[in-house]
């Protein structure tokens, strides 16, 4: 905005003046090694920002670095890392009531309850994660209830939730196996019951979207918030993120999403490894629990490998920072997809895995997820190998926008 | 009891004494961590100890010596100064402060946490009850040696006596309802009154001298607290919040007490101080800030800053809180943040060892220690880096390649069998209703 009224001698003042956050600048980035993802890997490389889009990449010999552009210089160059899903914004740091907004227990099945209302985009631990690279996250409720709410994407900058979100609504989040099951005397108190009540509120949503169709607007429902939001998942408009940890619970998404012709996505899946064929069968994509979890409870079996027979099955995963009860209260993929790559997991996959493939599971692959011309200024800049224990994370653009030049 | 005793420390001390053939570990880097690096090194190990370490050619292999050849990094076993692994517990909801209570008869040998503690390189650890009292028992330190019993784990002084420390917390934590204290003023009086009761019972012992009539009944929870006054158990205290590390210095001055500072999140506010107490700093490291309000603040800096400062600085797991097998990774992030190299291994191994009595006995690779060892196959400090075998009292413990062990080092169905992990520090305590760690997803 700011941009269009201000000549450059102002504009030049206004940067001076203002240190965060910083206006989008026309920025050059010449990087050691500067991965693309979409492409290989490209050595001395750089790229140019204009008006926060990436105008141009390639090696330093074939981009000319226009006169005024402010150059930033990194070992390493990458892609903002994309975190497939967590909670950070609605689960804040001090994990204390009036942080937490993360689930409501009042029913099991409440997709009406959207991300986009609770979202804090001035939570310090959303900086946390901005300052160690990822720039978007699909974020919204904790598993905790058979379906808890509408999750969203957006950029980790802290300005107001309309400005950064990317999309205000991406998935419908559901839970099958011990995190939904409900105590005292309430349901679903059963896995069974938990599948029956899917089933049932999936049906009355396949019967409320063809009422709602009616020709005749006399003959139409009255509108239903629940309704409309499943509406759109059994109609193949949203996408259902199921959290199930446990083989058996896999597979019962997968006979749902069957049976509905739903479009889903696997989460968690700790025990994916016992069920592997039929979910590559299935053709679902994943995002994988942190390799980090601790394995306890339904995630008693995850192992560090599995990102990596993921990779060798050919299914498509990402990771995420999931949901901590306490500490770390969110963690940070970034650390998650070095320990898959000190697994078996290449590096390029699980680069891979934390921007481009992640963003095409969360639906924003047009916009992220890669350093392709046209799409948003996001990157990050190290001082060596992203996944060492030892490197840094030197700088972090968002939007065309040094967002942080923090070493961490 | 002391016959009985003996006996049992011969039992425990059996399988070292198995090793009855020396073996001689060639073609290693060796990092003894005390002294420098030996580039082409080897190391000598008979009935369980270090018999000789040195480069090539100047140590005299013994001609009776298993040979074994080995490729990579050998450096000294890992001391973990604050976990919760094999499923024990300490003190009961009945009060704050329960020194009698011992974590060590509580611990499952055969839970699978040890098989990956084993995996992460630990050989030696503080198992310590939780945090959410002001003084929730005795800790215990053991060797994770393949054991059917606790017996075979736990360490012993010369006279049979168990080692181990004594747990304590401030802070949120441990407020609760009565019997429990509500603030932190509360919390440091009923800490003081049990201590002023221990120095008169010692002083009524002392009083008594040979004369057994006139000593006082015994008193599990005030002998357990003279062991403190006498320097011979450490206090391990969990402490997060500036003014709360300061406060246990206050209290550790006030009754002569000996101790290790557990946590410290906000530790770098206050270094000096800690440096001027001489207390000794075993740090964690999370992912991320807060969790709880007291960690907040926490930071990967914490190391460097504590180092900088003169503090004795270790790390700890506090299994399950952070994974066991990932113990260099704590290190690693604490060097990423500003701590040297050799301050961090050092954190690892023998300025762990010293924060628990036991640096004459492990932490490093010298003749006369314990034959606790790791090997692995590139930089300790790199993400890449794997542990590829564990040794303790010259008796392999793990070994990547052996299938069942990998399933322990990287996961798997099966590796979690039977373990109960407890997350006993409380870390999500305040005012907050927080789902038990077991259902925490």
């Amino acid at each position: 905005m700011m941009r269009l009224l201000v000549s450059p001698r102002l504009l030049a003042i206004a940067l001076l003046l203002s240190l965060t956050p910083v206006l989008p600048a026309q920025l050059a980035i010449r990087g050691g090694v500067v991965h693309p993802v979409s492409g290989p890997p490209i050595e001395d490389a750089v790229i140019l920002v204009r008006d926060g889009k990436i105008a141009a990449i390639g090696p330093a010999a074939s981009v000319e670095i226009p006169a005024g552009f402010r150059v930033l210089r990194a070992a390493v160059v990458t892609p903002g890392l994309v975190d497939a899903h967590s909670v950070v914004g609605l689960a804040g740091i001090l994990n204390r009531n009036q942080d937490q907004e993360q689930l409501d227990r009042s029913a099991p099945v409440q997709p009406e309850l959207r991300a986009l209302d609770a979202y804090n985009p001035r939570e310090r631990l959303v900086r946390w994660l901005l300052e160690h690279g990822v720039t978007t996250v699909h974020t919204g409720n904790a598993p905790g209830a058979l379906v808890s709410g509408q999750s969203m994407v957006a950029k980790t900058r802290a300005e107001a939730v309309d400005v950064v979100a990317l999309r205000p609504s991406a998935m419908v989040l559901a839970t099958l196996g011990d995190g939904a099951r409900e105590g005292g005397g309430k349901s679903p108190g059963t896995r069974a019951k938990m599948a029956a009540l899917l089933r049932t509120e999936l049906l009355r949503a396949k019967d409320y979207a063809a009422k709602r169709a009616a020709e005749d607007e006399s003959k139409r429902p009255a509108r239903d918030l629940k309704m409309e939001a499943l509406a759109e998942v059994v109609t193949r408009k949203r996408r259902l993120l199921v959290t199930a940890h446990r083989d058996r619970d896999i597979l019962t998404a997968l006979r749902i999403a069957k049976e509905f012709g739903l479009d889903i996505v696997l989460d968690g899946a700790s025990e994916i490894g016992l069920v592997l064929e039929e979910v590559k069968a299935a053709g679902i994509p994943v995002i994988l629990h942190p390799p980090m979890a601790r394995t306890s409870g339904e995630a008693e079996n995850a192992s560090f490998g599995t990102a990596a027979a993921l990779a060798k099955a050919g299914v498509r995963f990402s990771f995420q920072s999931g949901y901590e009860s306490y500490v770390p209260k969110t963690r940070v993929v970034l650390f998650e997809a070095a320990i898959a790559a000190a697994h078996g997991l290449d590096r390029g996959a699980a680069l891979r895995a934390i921007t481009l493939d992640a963003a095409r599971i969360c639906g924003v692959d047009d916009r992220v997820g890669s350093l392709e011309v046209g799409k948003d200024a996001d990157l990050v800049l190290f001082d060596g190998d992203p996944f060492e224990y030892l490197s840094h994370v030197v700088g972090v653009v968002v939007d065309g926008r040094v967002e942080s030049e923090v070493r961490r | 009891m002391i016959p009985r005793v003996l006996i049992l420390a011969a039992l425990v001390a059996a399988p070292s004494l198995a090793q009855e053939k020396p073996i001689a570990f060639t073609g290693a880097r060796i990092l003894p961590i005390v002294g420098e690096e030996i580039p082409d090194g080897v190391l000598v190990v008979h009935r369980g100890k270090i018999t000789a370490i040195g480069p090539a050619d100047r140590v005299a292999i013994p001609a009776e010596a298993e040979r074994r050849a080995v490729k990579g990094l050998l450096m000294p076993g890992l001391v973990d100064t604050h976990s919760h692994v094999g499923g024990g517990s300490g003190a009961d909801g009945s009060a704050p402060i329960q020194p009698d209570c011992r974590i060590w008869e509580t611990i499952n040998a055969r839970d699978p946490g040890f098989q990956k503690a084993q995996a992460g390189g630990l050989t030696t650890v503080n198992v310590m009850p939780g945090s959410g009292h002001l003084l929730s028992g005795q800790t215990v330190y053991l060797k994770i040696r393949d054991a059917a019993t606790v017996e075979g784990m736990v360490m012993r002084a010369e006279d049979g006596w168990v080692l181990g420390g004594m747990k304590m917390a401030n802070g949120t934590n441990s407020l609760r309802g009565a019997p429990f204290p509500g603030t932190r003023g509360k919390s440091a009086a009923l800490v003081r009154q049990e201590y002023v009761k221990a120095q008169e019972y010692r002083e009524k012992i002392r009083a008594a001298g040979d004369d057994e009539s006139k000593r006082p009944d015994r008193d599990l929870r005030l002998e357990a607290l003279v062991e403190v006054l006498e320097g011979r158990r450490i206090v391990h205290h969990h402490t997060h919040r500036a003014d709360d590390v300061l406060t246990v210095l206050r209290l550790a001055k006030e009754f002569g007490f000996r101790v290790v500072l557990h946590h410290v999140s906000e530790g770098g506010m206050v270094a000096e101080e800690i440096a001027a107490a001489g207390a000794p700093c075993s740090i964690i490291v999370i992912d991320s800030p807060g969790g709880k309000l007291e960690a907040a603040e926490l930071s990967f800096e914490t190391g460097g800053i504590l180092e900088r400062a003169g503090v004795a600085t270790a790390f700890h797991t506090d299994d399950g809180i952070t994974d066991s097998r990932l113990f260099f990774r704590s290190a690693a992030l604490a060097v990423r943040a500003g701590m040297s190299r050799r301050a961090a291994l050092e954190g690892l191994t023998i300025t762990a060892a010293r924060m628990l009595d036991l640096g004459d006995r492990v932490g490093s690779l010298e003749v006369g220690k314990d034959a606790d060892f790791i090997l692995l196959d590139g930089d300790p400090l790199s993400v890449y880096t794997r542990v590829r075998e564990t040794w303790v009292e010259g008796r392999r413990v793990f070994d990547l390649a052996d299938e069942r062990d990998r399933l322990y080092a990287e996961g798997g169905y099966g590796a979690s069998d039977g373990q109960v992990m407890h997350v006993l520090c409380g870390w999500g305590g305040d005012d907050h209703d927080h789902p038990r760690h077991e259902e925490g997803r």
